[in-house]
């Protein structure tokens, strides 16, 4: 599959230099490397600059409300389980406001994939205190530094029982594209945390740059839960890369088609309309 | 931050968000416990600077949601502080739940909301359907016509709400007041300090005696509560205007219930909010051409002050009755929906017309006020409802 099938005509309303394209960049690399049609991919976002997302893809998208795209994304998937499911949002959205929803969708394994557009900062209501923001981090609503400490969401869905932790930065997006790669292709529910940097009101690209490196270059284990705690919880570098993984748990969907059988979903694999399917429909439904 | 230290006894320029958190900072308030959402943002961030600075001297907290917002002020409420928060739209919608639980544990907590429109579709613009959805949550609200006003009312919902044992919250009309640069009168800090005081003692999580707030109440008592919370809303009129009538004693300024232009005019548009001054301008250079219109703007909601709107009905035929919020299948929009009530129930005939408009920030010009009027002047005897689309 060609990129070219997922480019939307709307041009993204993101600053100059925001980390956001990079995402968006790889996660149509993603979805071309593993050729999966626009038609049959959802995109579910909440509010933000990171939350516009689905407007500025050609594939199924639904901008929803502040901190709910998450069950908004499981009511696709349980729905109709063979879509890709996607959430693409901010720190403030899925760490903050609605960062209930990401811990019991892990827990259930549910088969969603959630990349996190992670800048540190409130960027659309410009520039307030975030879940992610560091201690003494200057914001508006923390003129004088913030005393409040910052949520690690890695080590904190790794210890709640996420099956997929991953970490990618918008910079880098061939790397990006790999961990969503690997995410989608997961069985259950997968985080990608991605650090998007905010040109405009906190931007880390020189640390984040000065920082980083990649977990697989130095040998990390993803399938042991104590390196990746370990590594989630270094604060010295800025390491990259699949952090943990686990395929030995069934995703909720998988476990509920065991226990209630397959003839109970609705929906069926979604086939692009043809004249003939679109003439059977109006008979149906006349 | 400092640039707000020496206008406090001067006319100064403010956008309304700026004339709320300088309300805020004079008020004596414990704790503030705040969301950002636009367009309420400026509220929060100005508070935020003021207590870095200095200036404000309660606490001031960051929470993750606007539900953790109500919640802390709650809990501060409860333990006995003077608490504030700030929100707009889809944060109002969040606080829902814990809207009712202010009320219904009788917590004098002030709130500025910063009208704006609910999703779906998304947008950020002033309506009133936010506060419309929450109208019968059992929080006073009152609204304001501009910066001055949004700044007066806030200091009062302090008072207001220690003595009736009630929430209040100050609507101000996003974008239109929030952002707009206004003339505001500011009151010497001494002279705010002195008129709210600090907040009565009253029962508390912190006094000698240990007790625990909101158990359960069954069948046989629920409704109590609640008739007696009906009566306490209902009643607080009273107080309301107490503390309106000291406060202009201080200020020179007395909002009142509600504001007449052209009293006893023929045609009467009743409006809620900054559109209000539209459509006064309106009237009045209609008036000066020998036309019989005017205006009633309405500055509290809840509780509906009844007799005087009653007042004002003499000489009066109809009733362009301006909603900026949908009431979905209702007989009318939600404050026509209430002049009428008020109406049948007192058994006074006017001919009503229910008008929508402004919705999700649609613009209201003097032309179209007169458009409106003119409309009203010809129309039939009848009751009628429409959507108006002005603004263009
Ligand atoms: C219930 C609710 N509260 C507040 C807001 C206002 N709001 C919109 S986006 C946002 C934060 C955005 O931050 P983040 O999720 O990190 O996204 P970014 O803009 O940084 O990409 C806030 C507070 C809202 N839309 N809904
Ligand atoms: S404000 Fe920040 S997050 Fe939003 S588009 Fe601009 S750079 Fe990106
Ligand atoms: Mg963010």
């Amino acid at each position: 599959m060609s990129i070219k099938a997922y480019e939307s005509d709307t041009r993204p309303d993101w600053c100059p230099g925001c980390g956001d394209f990079g995402v968006l960049a790889a996660v149509k690399d993603a979805l071309a490397a593993l050729n999966i049609p626009p038609h049959n991919v959802v995109i579910s976002s909440g509010i933000g600059c990171s939350s516009n997302f689905p407007g500025f893809i050609k594939t199924y998208g639904f901008h929803g409300l502040h901190g709910r795209p998450i069950p908004v994304a499981i009511g696709i998937k349980d729905a109709n389980p063979n879509l890709t499911v996607l959430v693409t949002a901010g720190d403030g959205d899925e760490y903050g406001i609605g960062f209930n929803h990401m811990i019991h969708a892990a827990r259930r394994n549910d088969d969603i994939k959630v990349i996190v557009m992670n800048n540190e900062i409130y960027g659309l209501t410009t520039g307030q205190l975030s879940p992610t923001s560091r201690l003494k981090q200057v914001t508006k609503t923390s003129p004088s530094g913030s005393i409040i400490y910052p949520l690690n969401p890695l080590a904190a869905l790794i210890g709640d029982g996420a099956t997929f932790v991953a970490r990618g930065f918008s910079g880098q997006p061939k790397h990006l594209s790999m961990l969503i790669q690997e995410a989608i292709k997961h069985r259950g529910f997968a985080l990608v945390d991605v650090l998007s940097p905010c040109v405009t009101w906190y931007d880390i690209y020189d640390e984040v740059r000065k920082l980083m490196y990649k977990l697989e270059d130095k040998g990390h284990n993803p399938t042991d839960f104590y390196a990746a705690m370990k590594a989630a919880k270094e604060e010295e570098k800025l390491p990259l890369g699949i952090f943990y993984r686990d395929e030995t748990k069934p995703s909720f969907q998988e476990m509920l088609k065991e226990q209630i059988g397959d003839g109970r979903w609705a929906s069926k694999s979604v086939t692009p309309l043809n004249s003939e399917t679109l003439r059977e429909l109006e008979y149906e439904f006349s | 931050m400092a640039q707000f230290e020496s206008v406090q006894t001067r006319k100064s320029l403010l956008t309304g968000d700026e004339a709320v958190a300088h309300a805020v900072r004079q008020s004596n308030v414990d704790l503030v416990a705040a969301y950002p959402i636009t367009p309420q943002t400026i509220i929060v961030e100005r508070i935020a600077d003021f207590a870095a600075s200095g200036a404000f001297t309660g606490q001031f907290v960051p929470v993750e949601s606007e539900h953790s917002a109500m919640s802390a002020c709650i809990g501060g409420a409860l333990a006995g502080a003077r608490a504030f928060t700030a929100t707009a739209s889809q944060g109002l919608a969040l606080m829902h739940e814990m809207l009712y639980a202010a009320s219904g544990l009788r917590l004098p907590i002030s709130m500025a909301i910063a009208n704006r429109a609910l999703n779906s579709p998304l947008n950020i613009h002033n309506d009133h359907t936010d506060v419309m959805g929450s109208i019968d949550s059992g929080w006073i609200q009152l609204f304001a016509e501009n910066a001055e006003e949004a700044y007066d009312r806030v200091i009062q919902s302090f008072r207001i709400a220690e003595a009736v044992n009630l929430p209040v919250a100050v609507n101000l009309d996003g974008f239109t007041l929030t952002h707009s640069t206004e003339p505001v009168e500011m009151l010497s800090d001494e002279a705010v300090r002195g008129f709210v005081g600090r907040p009565p003692k009253r029962d508390s999580l912190m006094d000698e005696a240990p007790k625990s707030f909101g158990l359960m109440s069954l069948p046989d008592s629920y409704q109590f509560f609640k008739e007696d919370q009906s009566r306490a809303t209902t009643g607080s009129g009273v107080t309301i205007s107490q503390v309106e009538g000291e406060y202009a004693k201080l200020s020179g300024r007395d909002h009142g219930p509600l504001k007449i232009f052209g009293s006893g005019s023929k045609v009467m548009m009743v409006m809620l909010g900054s559109y209000a001054g539209t459509a006064r301008t309106t009237a009045r250079q209609m008036k000066n051409g020998g036309e019989q219109v005017g205006v009633i703007s309405l500055g509290w909601l809840r509780p509906f002050p009844e007799r005087q709107f009653l007042d004002a009905l003499e000489g009066v035929e109809t009733l362009m009755i301006m909603d900026r919020s949908v009431s979905y299948g209702a007989p009318a929009g939600p404050l026509a929906s209430d002049v009428m009530s008020l109406l049948y129930r007192y058994g006074i005939k006017r001919k009503v017309i229910a008008v929508t408009y402004g919705l999700g920030g649609r613009g209201f010009l003097e032309e179209d006020a007169m458009k409106l009027f003119r409309y009203a002047e010809k129309s039939g005897p009848s009751f009628e409802s429409f959507f108006f689309y002005g603004g263009e």
